[in-house]
């Protein structure tokens, strides 16, 4: 896992953290189908476990974040539980699909709603929304409720929406949590 | 059985085999409390998570919570968060900073040395000795190179006596900081468990399950962890009795003589850290510290220093138990606490590539305890080549099971206590 030192400082990161958030009061009915039906697919794949079509779904720059003890920490300072850059996005992927990544073998049967979107204001093209999410696990353990609020950078790129950020503020990221290993 | 059976300890625990019940029967949970947990000496938390008077966070001795605070002298004090009065949390946050602590329930107020200031209308306490009235405190409090330790008895072995030969994997740990210093400062990630904290214990010092459990990530990154723990790894697993076990790799790095190769990395990536080892221990004691690397070691019952990250182990009951886990952090050393922190976080924590599969291990070692048959659990592996080394700890293959032997034979000595 040397990769892990390679992480550079996100940039996207700088005009989040710590900031109050700005919510879009313009309504536009076609991006806000768009979205949601892309955030609503990006959810599906996550379910199903389709982990090539979830990875593909994300910029080259991506930024794929759940912080540890509170919303707005400094992840260059704090523990989180997934500071993932693009190539550990793409490592965790791979570890998924060796097939032997033990606490996903079988792996978590899951289904999650998808609610409370909101459109943050945007300085540049980039979509900004936040949407809550909760989710139902069970695997061998048992059965688990996981609920978020999730904020993402949306871009553009060659017609398609891709992900450039994505951060799952679970809840109780303050408590102890059990193994979290499916895509959330 | 020989007939010469005094206890049930005798049955429970035998030469490499230990009784399933040990990870599941309640009542022996009850008595692990009373015995091991407060009696011995267990890691509480470390003096850099409250920098400045009157910081306070919240720790536990087993299943107990502990306020470990720097008071407004800047002393140390482990508290116990119980109002003497009738029982309430006089702190019911995390962590903080502040002076006084006031039970909501009747407004008793208490210092952060513990002492009762003063209670809500006070003329029904004519007479009344507030000294006698304070917080309750965890009764011996002891600091080792900023690693605070607590025991709840009152007499017992020091730390320093409790630490023995483990001693030096604190120091070794240290002396990887250019100041000699380690900081905690990056906040804890907390894992839930549904297992015995007895199966994360034994875990943390078998180098038998990382080419099985660690397969996964083992084989799609270009991690060298693997190497340590393979059939042919010259590393060994020491024991240092007190329950206290390592798994020390040194030989395998002074075998590659390459600085921080024990961090997968190399001298060139991090040169303010190695231009600030080495002008704080010299140029041969640097050199000899980079290559021999941070140790693996289990101080038991609840600290575990993983090179890079340390866990505290916290049994919540015989089926649950929580993992604390955070990255180390080098005093004055930026360029390397980054790389610290992301490997750390790549690895542990509920969504860690390492600890996400080994805790899905303890879960179902736990519920294989569900089947009754075969009673005991095996645990002989190595026992033909244990050897002593020459300061005459017990020595063996990294892969083999004397870590968890000893642990057991410390555990039976501390459980059959009076």
């Amino acid at each position: 896992m040397n990769d892990a030192a390679e992480i550079a400082g996100p940039d996207i990161l700088k005009e989040w953290v710590g900031q109050p958030r700005v919510y879009e009061k313009s309504f536009n009915p076609e991006l806000y189908h768009e979205v949601q039906q892309f955030i609503f697919r990006e959810a599906r794949l996550q379910d199903i476990h389709d982990y090539d079509a979830w990875e593909a779904l994300w910029t080259d720059d991506a930024l794929y974040w759940v912080p540890a003890n509170g919303t707005d920490t400094d992840p260059e300072r704090q523990m989180s539980l997934i500071y993932d850059n693009r190539s550990r996005i793409a490592l965790r992927i791979r570890q998924l699909k060796t097939g032997r990544r033990h606490s996903q073998t079988p792996p978590s049967q899951l289904a999650r709603v998808i609610s409370n979107f909101e459109f943050l204001k945007s300085d540049s093209d980039d979509i900004r929304v936040m949407c809550n999410a909760q989710i139902f696990e069970t695997n061998l353990r048992g059965d688990t409720m996981w609920a978020s609020r999730n904020e993402y950078t949306l871009r553009r790129v060659e017609g398609e929406l891709k992900i450039a950020y994505k951060k799952v503020v679970l809840i109780n990221n303050n408590k102890a949590i059990y193994t979290l290993s499916f895509l959330v | 059985m020989d007939g010469n059976i005094k206890s049930k300890w005798d049955e429970l625990i035998q030469p490499g085999l230990v009784h399933g019940s040990l990870y599941y029967d309640e009542a022996i949970f009850k008595e692990e409390v009373e015995k091991i947990w407060f009696r011995t000496w267990v890691y509480i938390g470390h003096e850099s998570e409250i920098p400045n008077k009157n910081d306070f966070v919240t720790k536990s001795i087993g299943p107990m919570p502990v306020l470990m605070v720097r008071d407004s002298n800047g002393d140390i004090q482990l508290l116990l968060n119980r109002c003497p009065h009738r029982g309430n949390a006089v702190c019911v946050q995390e962590k903080g900073n502040r002076a006084r602590f006031t039970c909501p329930y009747h407004s008793w107020t208490f210092s952060n040395t513990g002492d009762l200031i003063n209670y809500a209308f006070p003329e029904g306490y004519k007479g009344t000795d507030k000294s006698q009235l304070g917080l309750g405190k965890v009764t011996r409090v002891t600091n080792y190179r900023g690693f605070i330790f607590g025991s709840m008895a009152a007499e017992g072995p020091t730390l320093e006596e409790h630490l023995g030969g483990a001693k030096r994997c604190l120091d070794q740990l240290c002396d990887n900081s250019p100041t000699g210093e380690i900081e905690i400062s990056a906040g804890f990630l907390q894992h839930r468990t549904r297992a015995n904290w007895k199966f994360i214990l034994e875990n943390e010092c078998d180098g038998y399950h990382p080419a099985f459990v660690h397969s996964s990530i083992f084989s799609v990154s270009d991690s060298a962890i693997g190497d340590l723990y393979g059939n042919e790894a010259v590393a060994v697993t020491r024991s240092f009795g007190y329950g206290h076990v390592e798994v020390d790799p040194r030989p395998e790095f002074r075998r590659r003589d390459a600085p921080l190769s024990w961090f997968g990395t190399t001298a060139e990536r991090l040169p303010d850290y190695v231009k600030q080892m080495e002008e704080n221990y010299g140029p041969d004691r640097a050199r000899q510290i980079m290559i021999d690397g941070t140790p693996h070691t289990m101080i038991f019952p609840n600290l575990f220093i993983a090179e890079i990250q340390i866990f505290v182990i916290q049994p919540v009951s015989a089926n649950e138990s929580i993992q604390h886990s955070t990255a180390i952090q080098f005093k004055g050393a930026p360029d390397i606490n980054r790389r610290l922190r992301q490997q750390t976080m790549g690895s542990v924590g509920p969504a860690g590539f390492l600890l996400a599969d080994d805790t899905e291990m303890y879960e179902r070692n736990q519920r294989g305890l569900e089947i009754r048959q075969p009673e005991y659990l095996y645990l002989k592996r190595g026992e033909h080549r244990e050897r002593r080394d020459e300061d005459g700890y017990l020595i063996a293959h990294s892969t083999d099971d004397m870590p968890s032997r000893e642990i057991w034979k410390h555990y039976r000595q501390m459980m059959e206590a009076k």
